[in-house]
């Protein structure tokens, strides 16, 4: 009994055995799970196999970033999910970024309305639901935009109907490789400028235009090769013919309303990220910096951004995450994401839960995690050394 | 003295009432209810009205379950469920019956353990579009929108026929009948296709029905009917003779005003007596179910012409004309067993 | 040069110059104080009157407020048919639950707010009475909505629908949620590894994925994990998915509260020799939680607006509701309107549970300096 007593009295031997036992009761609830998983399966006669990723799908998807035709595998129609799933993503935070940046600079602008405007616009949108969000905007777009036979013909090669928006789809030719190799080339020399810049600035104090030179260089670089190598681009312009447009890049109807409720809704969510991290920022900086005479958009760029933006970026990421994530609810209007694909239809023509939702789950775990990890880094590296 | 041991995990012991011993009709009737897992809304199957009162086809059917085993057909709790959900509800046991426009195919048959009793409803595949569209055929739809309902074995059908005649098209999947209609109303799809019976039903709610018109093409067979688990025979065969007795019924102009006066009397006709319970029904009791079963489900929900009158026929918007699902006598695919 | 002087009192006060006080003054101040501000303006107002132009017609002089069906609401007026929401108001708020029995709802709704008030608001009078009402009000509420006691007919979980759902799911998940949740904020600063690395293992893998692929998981696959045989409604099956879910972002808010207690606090609990246990209960949790408060409340908005998704698994909350309407011939297509009304039901519950969050906020922030 004493020797008992001894162990649970020395602190690491007592905390050994508290997680010993952590461990055995979890290990026997898991083992528990596992063992009434497969006697229900034996009992309803299923199995558990992924064979069923390389079957034939059967069905169609409308919007596909690489080739797919329902005689693709289940394993295929989920990777096309999983790129519309980008894609969306991929709008909607840029969206998100720029309408929540402003909207939060306008909130705390001088100007009565507008700030009120904004605030209004923050309240209003985020609490709503988001699913309900999607329903409305989808049902805005396709209700409000005409029929393709009528469609809005912009320059007569970009076409907006409620099927969609087509524009010319850029094909290319030989001696692309040549105008390939310019951007690159420009986007090396942009970023050993910018390093060049900043080391000038913090010996000398002298500053470049950073920023726009290196927007001209990336521009023109590539322009120049790609007029020196005989224009190697040619485009496919969109054209009516028979029921649709064909032809062309397509943006269809439900990728567009999900942007922009996706995007309209995390921005209500960035702007009050950013505006709270404008106001984090101590007022004796702004009034410093004004002091030794900094112009007011230097003293934004150089002393109130770059000390915000530590605060803004960790919530700024959740919030794309949370957008990522927030793009399953795709399934409500058609749009075929990841959850669409894999986890709606594949599942319901297979009938393996277990095994499609294990493989969706993971995936997007895979990414949250990974971002996570990123931001980690970031903190870490940003963080105020010392005090 | 002694230690005091603090556990951090409060383990919560819940007991769940299970429920595999006992036959399902002995769990309705100690419930008092019969619970029916049904459409989340499908006009003229499934759907609430002003007062939460749940009609339809699919309804009316779980009434009728209900009256043969309960005696009353009020006594139904519906359940709603998805394309997607229907089925693990039914194996989850929240539900008896589906009663759920539920197509008839062999891997839900066997492969997902569960028992179709019978088909309630004849269906297939069709294509509705808008009359100014100019289209006559399905064959004629190559390049078109198709919003599709999906959860279903639509998608396929749809792969399969367009691939069939070398056509493409553009899918627009979409889970709910209603949200569908919405799409194709706003013009975002050019065609509609899911089960023609649901075409007719989305047809009635249009402001100008006359406007739209279904393609004769019928792209797959669709017999509809209610499923239920596998391995209570009992119970299987309860649902399956529910179903037959109201379209014995119609066989034998059983109706719910006359029923109660053919039950008193002596009939020429001993088929109605046996089905009635004025003449002994050799193994009724094996089914655990009293004399008058088929009067109760007649007197209070109908035989199956006053059902699918009252639900989706000439009278309603649906406007849906019998076809296939009448009696094999008047045309149609319904051959019942005799009732002996 | 003058070098007259001025008694106090001598000479009137005069106003402040024009242009700085008054209608003008504060429009020049507000709205027109630069070019740049003033085009903002005027962008504002054009905004403004294409918006309002467009909607309130629609809204509210055009709109028909009861009518039989869909077509009748046309004959009458050609804006929004809000028919479709005053025939099936009770069906919205209620769902199906039977007539006779909703005043149970009502009540256990209207205690809700006694139950909680002593939580909510800290100075309250009487706090220490109204606690223990708390306590046991999720029993009462149980009871009230479920019945099977006391003579109240058992209500079947089928017939739950409308905003009732929703606050169900709401209210259940967050309560439920928050043990868990401060179970595992206190595990991920534990200093027993196994310990920790579980409680992040399941914060993150719950922050992970999206709420939809678990109430999928509720909705098809949780019974097998389950013995075989049992068998327990989706509704509690989508209640233990909610709280999980929840449970992981509490988790973090609570953690964010620990981590916010000057390291004093824990040198001197400490120095007084009191062992974990007692340092959680009688130091960090009473600190932690009131400082998490907000938080706290930010997390039940969201998962109050995330209730919305049940109706992908085929439960009828106020959207599933009015999907089922509008499957009813009588007013089929309306989902504007219908879709309109559960927005306008959500941004009033969250905008006033936001309101307070930041209330409660600013009361802290106040205190504590």
């Amino acid at each position: 009994m004493t020797f008992v007593n001894n162990l649970w009295r020395n602190e690491k031997s007592r905390e050994i055995i508290i997680q010993l036992l952590v461990l055995l009761s979890i290990g026997w609830f898991l083992s528990w799970l596992v063992a009434n998983v497969d006697a229900n399966f034996k009992a309803l006669g299923k199995d558990i196999s992924f064979e069923f990723l390389f079957i034939p799908a059967g069905y169609d998807i409308n919007q596909y970033l690489i080739d797919y035709n329902n005689r693709d595998s289940h394993l295929r129609a989920g990777i096309v999910g999983l790129l519309n799933t980008g894609l969306v993503a991929f709008f909607g935070i840029i969206l998100a970024t720029v309408l929540g940046i402003s909207v939060g600079i306008i909130r705390l602008s001088k100007n009565w309305l507008a700030s009120k405007i904004a605030y209004w616009y923050v309240e209003f949108t985020r609490n709503v639901p988001i699913l309900l969000q999607i329903l409305l905007w989808h049902g805005i777009i396709i209700n409000t935009l005409p029929h393709p036979k009528k469609a809005i013909n912009i320059a007569d090669v970009t076409f907006l109907s409620n099927r969609g928006f087509y524009i010319p789809k850029p094909l290319t030719e030989n001696g692309i490789e040549f105008v390939y190799l310019f951007f690159i080339i420009a986007i090396i020399f942009s970023i050993l400028f910018y390093k060049y810049c900043k080391k000038k600035q913090d010996l000398t104090g002298a500053q470049y235009p950073v920023f726009w030179i290196n927007l001209s260089v990336i521009i023109s670089l590539p322009l120049f090769a790609f007029f020196i190598s005989g224009m190697p681009i040619s485009l496919e312009i969109p054209a009516l013919k028979g029921f649709n447009f064909r032809g062309g890049m397509h943006m269809s109807p439900e990728l567009a309303a999900l942007t922009f409720a996706l995007g309209i809704y995390t921005a209500a969510f960035i702007a009050e990220i950013v505006r709270a991290g404008i106001l984090a920022v101590d007022k004796g900086q702004r009034e410093a910096a004004e002091s030794i005479g900094l112009k007011p958009s230097k003293v934004m760029n150089l002393v109130i951004l770059p000390q915000a933006r530590r605060v803004i970026i960790p919530p700024l990421t959740s919030q794309y995450l949370n957008l990522t994530k927030n793009s399953s609810l795709a399934i409500a209007i058609g749009y075929m994401d990841l959850v669409a694909t894999l986890g709606g239809i594949s599942l319901n023509q297979t009938g393996r839960e277990m095994e499609t939702m294990v493989i969706v789950m993971l995936i997007y775990l895979s990414v949250s995690l990974s971002i996570s990890a990123l931001m980690n880094w970031y903190n870490n590296k940003a963080k105020l050394v010392g005090r | 003295m002694k230690t005091k041991i603090l556990l951090a995990a409060a383990t919560a012991g819940v007991m769940f009432a299970g429920s595999v011993l006992a036959s399902t009709l002995d769990d309705v009737r100690a419930r008092g209810k019969l619970n029916c897992i049904i459409n989340t809304g499908l006009a003229g199957f499934a759907a609430p009205d002003d007062k939460g009162k749940w009609t339809g086809f699919d309804v009316d059917f779980c009434r009728a379950v209900a009256a043969a085993t309960l005696g009353d057909a009020d006594k139904v709790n519906y359940t709603t469920a998805t394309g997607k959900t229907r089925f693990t509800k039914l194996a989850a046991g929240e539900g008896e019956i589906l009663s759920r426009n539920t197509t008839w195919t062999f891997s839900r048959d066997v492969d997902l353990s569960q028992t179709f009793v019978g088909v309630s409803y004849y269906d297939g595949q069709g294509f509705m579009v808008p009359k100014a569209l100019g289209v006559k055929s399905a064959k004629g739809l190559d390049g078109a929108s198709v919003c599709i309902q999906t959860g279903t074995t639509t998608e396929l059908n749809l792969a399969e026929f367009f691939a069939g005649n070398g056509m493409k098209y553009n899918p627009v999947p979409i889970e709910t009948n209603a949200e569908a209609q919405e799409l194709y109303k706003a013009g975002r799809c050019d065609v509609y296709t899911t089960d023609a019976s649901g075409l007719y039903a989305t047809m009635s709610s249009f402001d100008k029905p006359g406007d739209h018109m279904v393609l004769p093409e019928i792209v797959s067979k669709e017999p509809l009917g209610p499923v239920v688990r596998h391995g209570d025979d009992q119970w299987a065969d309860i649902v399956a003779w529910t179903l037959r007795a109201m379209m014995a019924g119609e066989e034998l102009n059983i109706t719910s005003s006359n029923v109660k006066s053919l039950a008193a009397k002596d009939n020429k006709n001993k088929e109605i007596n046996r089905l009635l319970g004025k003449d002994p029904l050799q193994g009724l009791s094996k089914l655990g179910l009293s004399a008058d079963w088929a009067v109760q489900v007649i007197s209070q929900v109908g035989n199956y012409e006053e059902v699918f009158e009252k639900n989706l026929g000439m009278s309603t918007p649906l406007k849906i004309a019998r076809g296939a699902n009448q009696l094999y006598k008047d045309g149609g695919l319904f051959y019942i067993p005799p009732i002996k | 040069m003058s070098l007259e002087t001025y008694k106090p009192g001598s000479y009137p006060n005069l106003p402040p110059p024009a242009g700085t006080v008054g209608v003008y003054g504060w429009l020049k101040n507000n709205l027109f104080s630069s070019v740049s501000n003033s085009l903002l303006t005027i962008l504002s107002v054009i905004l403004l009157y294409y918006l309002i132009d467009s909607i309130i017609g629609w809204f509210f002089f055009d709109a028909v407020f009861d009518a039989d069906s869909k077509i009748e609401c046309r004959k009458i007026n050609d804006g929004a048919c809000w028919a479709v929401i005053t025939r099936r108001v009770g069906q919205f708020v209620y769902g199906f639950y039977p007539e006779a029995e909703r005043w149970r709802i009502d009540l256990t709704f209207y205690t809700m707010f006694f139950a909680f008030a002593p939580l909510l608001y800290p100075d309250l009078p009487k706090r220490k009475w109204l606690l223990w009402f708390s306590g046991i009000y999720p029993i009462f509420a149980f009871i009230l909505i479920n019945g099977g006691f006391f003579g109240l007919p058992k209500i079947e979980y089928s017939l739950f629908g409308g905003f009732m759902l929703t606050v169900i799911l709401g209210v259940s998940g967050i309560v439920c949620s928050l043990p868990i949740g401060i179970l595992l904020a206190l595990g991920r600063q534990s200093k027993l590894t196994v310990v920790r690395t579980l409680s992040v293992c399941f914060i993150e893998f719950m922050r992970g994925v999206p709420l939809i692929t678990l109430l999928f998981v509720a909705s098809s696959m949780l019974n097998y994990f389950m013995p075989p045989g049992t068998n327990f409604s989706i509704l509690v099956r989508v209640i233990i998915m909610f709280t999980f879910f929840s449970a992981a972002y509490i988790a973090e808010v609570i953690r964010g509260g620990i981590q916010a207690i000057p390291k004093g606090q824990y040198e001197a609990a400490d120095a007084l020799g009191l062992n974990y246990w007692q340092t959680t209960r009688f130091i960090t949790l009473p600190q932690a939680l009131k400082i998490s408060i907000p938080g706290i409340v930010n997390t039940f908005i969201g998962l109050y607006k995330d209730t919305t998704l049940v109706v992908v698994i085929g439960l009828l909350d106020p959207l599933g509701i009015g999907r089922a309407a509008l499957a009813d011939t009588k007013w089929n297509g309306l989902s504007t309107e219908t879709y309109l009304f559960v927005a306008l039901f959500f941004f009033v519950s969250c905008f006033a549970m936001s309101r307070y969050s930041l209330w409660l906020e600013n009361k802290l922030n106040t205190e504590n300096k």
